[in-house]
């Protein structure tokens, strides 16, 4: 079936997720949607699968102007979509989960559904056993399980959105071999990734988004890696970083550290980096290579497997995190809403999250609850921020949020900084602020170790730069050789 | 279309302006059930007044009656304030009144030296029944809704076993209590009153979770903890040694309960000392909002409430009714609790769309 999504816009309430966005494809074809994070990919299939409703714009399929009400109208009119997040009942069987939806009668037939699935599977070389509970099954089963749910539905357009994110390099193989078979039998197939290698790899065609738009559509084989790269991160100027104070003393040392993650032995392998006083150290990537890990590990939020973390040639990457708040380490965490902040609290109560106790907030373990306020009053008229006294901070927006956290952590005066997409869901405005507020910093002489998806940002702002792939980090590029296509090409795991 | 959503915070006061409605509202609701079952409703509701305030032994009932569930109350909100779901209230009572009635029955101490005692046995056993699921919560993050829970059922048949056995009564034909406590292991009445000075352990209490909550760093530091944990490994605080302080106090205070009923009112320890007062505390903390002295008044009305039920049942009134009329009242604030967090939108149609632009061809 035909898909054609024309000028497309999405506003949230903080940011313009998709800005005017034009896509279409065709049935027999395997369409890639390309970019960063950020970039819209999620949301314009969202809206093509029927959760979220367009601001304006037009959705047309197989020739129709629709117009979604719910996901369930989507799912009629024979569009499928695979989450990032898989939305299976873990402790229920493949079986159980298939059937779940599916229109029947009111009793449910366990041992029917099962054969009938086990054909059907067979038929589209799908391998699964229908009586294993879900939460049994590799990562690779579980995808296929969701994807025989879509097939089960006889849906015409299939929409996978990072499929190969949670899959092994092989599974990863056997994935595309399936969508091309599905392809071929006439189904429209789109799915979503930010690794261009896997794309060029695996689809017929490739849009490219970026900013909230489609900015081009490519033949895959007659495209060449660069020009997409060059496409996906954009092509504006380094723009003049405003002289540092000299290169200072070395600050930050992180020496051959590695960290362990959550599902994998290591996030972090062996990374070796050190950020200058006055110094922003960017380090770009994709989301999930092992940046949060290495901030939290800095941080003394997670322990080291192996290295360490020096600060002004003090050894602390086995100090505790109050020590480390002491000696100076300052962190904007990426979650600002429910790590940097208390959402339930007033803004003077989370001014002084980090300095509660000690003078002059608190003497002997006592708040001094009128210099508490006074001293959030001067901070919050220095930084001209209009928030009430009273009011939780929850109910603040984004870019008020931040500031006030960026108050915070570069009001207690700190040696470094580590700084996670501190812009990230903020608009232009507020992003222009947070960027100035670690200028100020940097031209104080704090060291910076800013971690980022938004490339634009780290070519702003960062002296220099290093990309994370996979738990390692590049060569550190020097400002005067940024070159967005190279940078874009380590970031998607290649050499250069 | 309908619309659910959150609401900015009202103020204190048409918060409570909100739930004193949903007061009222269960009792109209009350009124039209007991006229369907052919009872008036203003007799019964004047019996129940009188029953819970119509006298001063009736108040003083009531105040009998508020002493453990504002005591549990008190304890329960103290954790629910470090977001811990502190259900055992009810088995921290008992091990208190346990721990209590051991000294009581057993230590030939000198009789002036007996009160103070049972007071720290009271505080002690309840800690220590509070500490058992705190650890594994503190160390593996065992889910302390259920081990607390647990636990009260094992409190109980403790208590249980040492009256049928040990503690028996020696005179009282097998009947689950123990021997009557010496006088000097009783607390004495407020003068001219039937109440028993274990209610000046609630002003007491509450005037010190007030201060330690609202004014000290550690009080800030457990707000930080209860509202968003993540936060407060964030800001480098002692996440785990706070858990066990405020678990090992929220049992101590439960525990002193229980010491207030088996030397207060009981004055033996026996089968059942509580009626359920630790699970009704978990109402009475949230229907407080977890603030000290809100919950001593909250555990004021259902302590009249419950009074009064008693004296509707001598009026005629099945129990049932005023079981249920109980049950409105609950039902009622904790619908209006939920108006005070969210507001319901009806809105006809959705947003209009921008005009659609001239028909495009198939690309």
């Amino acid at each position: 079936m035909d898909v054609y999504l024309a000028e497309i816009r999405k506003a949230f309430p903080e940011i313009t997720a998709l800005d005017g966005a034009t896509f279409e494809a065709q049935p027999g074809e395997v369409h890639a949607l390309l970019g960063e994070n950020g970039a819209g990919k999620t949301t314009l299939m969202n809206i093509l699968a029927g959760l979220y409703q367009p601001d304006t714009g037009e959705i047309w399929l197989g020739g129709q102007r629709r117009d979604w009400r719910s996901p369930a109208q989507a799912i009629t009119a024979g569009i499928g979509m695979v989450h990032q997040h898989f939305k299976l009942v873990p402790p229920m069987t493949v079986c159980e989960n298939l059937l779940l939806g599916l229109p029947g009668s009111l009793w449910l037939d366990r041992r029917g559904g099962a054969t009938r699935i086990r054909a059907f599977a067979r038929a589209h070389d799908l391998a699964v056993d229908p009586t294993a509970p879900v939460w049994q099954l590799s990562m690779g089963e579980r995808q296929r399980v969701e994807l025989l749910r879509l097939l089960l539905r006889d849906a015409q357009v299939l929409i996978l959105d990072e499929p190969t994110s949670v899959l092994t390099p092989q599974e990863s193989q056997t994935l595309f071999a399936t969508l091309r078979s599905l392809a071929r039998g006439g189904r429209t197939v789109i799915f979503i990734s930010h690794k261009l290698e896997e794309v060029l790899r695996a689809a017929d065609r490739v849009t490219v988004m970026r900013g909230g738009r489609a900015i081009a559509t490519l033949q895959a084989g007659e495209t060449k890696a660069e020009d997409v790269a060059a496409l996906m991160v954009g092509r504006s100027i380094v723009p003049p970083l405003p002289a540092a104070s000299a290169r200072g003393a070395a600050v930050l040392v992180i020496d051959r550290l590695s960290v362990p993650g959550d599902r994998r032995p290591l996030a972090v392998s062996d990374v070796t980096l050190v950020v200058h006083a006055g110094e922003i150290l960017g380090i770009a990537g994709v989301a999930g290579n092992g940046q949060r890990e290495l901030a939290e590990a800095v941080a003394g939020l997670r322990p080291i497997a192996c290295g360490d973390v020096a600060l002004a040639g003090k050894a602390i990457g086995h100090a505790s995190v109050r020590d480390r708040i002491a000696a100076g380490v300052a962190l904007i965490p990426e979650d600002r809403l429910h790590t940097g902040l208390v959402g339930d609290m007033t803004a003077a109560d989370n001014l002084i999250l980090k300095s509660y106790r000690t003078y002059p907030f608190s003497r002997c373990g006592v708040l001094n609850h009128p210099m508490i306020r006074r001293r959030a009053r001067d901070a919050l008229n220095r930084l001209a921020l209009p928030i009430p006294p009273q009011a939780p901070v929850r109910l603040l927006s984004g870019g008020t949020m931040q500031r006030l956290l960026l108050a915070r952590e570069l009001g207690e005066d700190p040696k470094v900084i580590v700084a996670m997409s501190p812009t990230r869901g903020l608009d232009v405005g507020a992003a222009a602020g947070v960027h100035q507020a670690l200028l100020d910093a940097r031209s104080r002489g704090v060291a910076t170790l800013l971690i980022s998806e938004d490339l634009d940002e780290l070519l702003i702002l960062a002296d220099r730069l290093a990309v994370m792939h996979d738990g390692r980090i590049s060569t550190v590029l020097e400002r005067r050789v940024f070159d967005r296509p190279r940078i874009g090409l380590l970031m998607a795991g290649g050499t250069a | 279309m309908i619309r659910i959503e959150r609401r900015a915070p009202l103020p204190p006061r048409a918060v409570v302006t909100l739930r004193l409605g949903g007061v009222a509202l269960a009792f109209g609701l009350g009124a039209v059930f007991l006229t369907a079952t052919g009872h008036s409703p203003l007799p019964a509701y004047l019996d129940m007044l009188r029953g819970a305030a119509g006298s001063s032994y009736a108040l003083e009932q009531t105040v009998v009656k508020a002493i453990p569930l504002a005591l549990t109350g008190l304890g329960v909100a103290l954790a629910f304030q470090a977001g811990l779901w502190n259900i055992g209230a009810e088995g921290q009572l008992v091990m208190g009144a346990c721990l209590a009635s051991w000294a009581a029955l057993t230590l030939p101490w000198p009789p002036w030296t007996l009160l103070p005692l049972l007071i720290l046995l009271g505080l002690i056993g309840g800690a220590l029944w509070a500490l058992l699921p705190a650890i594994p919560r503190a160390l593996f993050g065992t889910n302390e809704i259920i081990t607390t829970l647990l636990l009260n059922y094992v409190a109980l048949l403790w208590v249980d076993y040492l009256v049928f056995g040990p503690w028996a009564d020696p005179s009282a034909f097998s009947f689950p209590y123990s021997r009557a406590f010496a006088d000097a292991a009783r607390l004495p009445l407020l003068a001219g009153t039937q109440v028993h000075a274990g209610a000046l352990f609630v002003p007491v209490i509450a005037a010190a979770l007030t201060f330690a909550l609202r004014h000290t760093a550690w009080g800030y530091e457990i707000r930080v903890i209860g509202r968003s944990p993540r936060t407060a490994v964030y800001a480098g605080m002692p996440v785990s040694v706070d858990i066990l302080i405020v678990m090992a106090l929220s049992g101590a205070i439960a525990g002193l309960a229980g010491m207030g009923e088996v030397s207060g009112v009981i004055g033996r320890i026996q089968q059942g000392i509580s009626p359920g007062y630790g699970y009704s505390a978990i109402i009475i903390a949230w229907l407080a909002g977890l603030h000290p002295w809100g919950t001593v008044a909250v555990a004021v009305g259902f302590a009249a409430l419950i009074n009064g039920g008693f004296a509707l049942q001598t009026s005629g009134v099945p129990a049932a009714i005023a079981s249920m009329l109980q049950a409105l009242v609950l039902f009622s604030v904790l619908v209006s609790d939920f108006f005070a967090t969210h507001r319901v939108i009806v809105r006809r149609g959705r947003p209009a769309t921008v005009a659609a632009p001239e028909m495009r061809a198939q690309p």
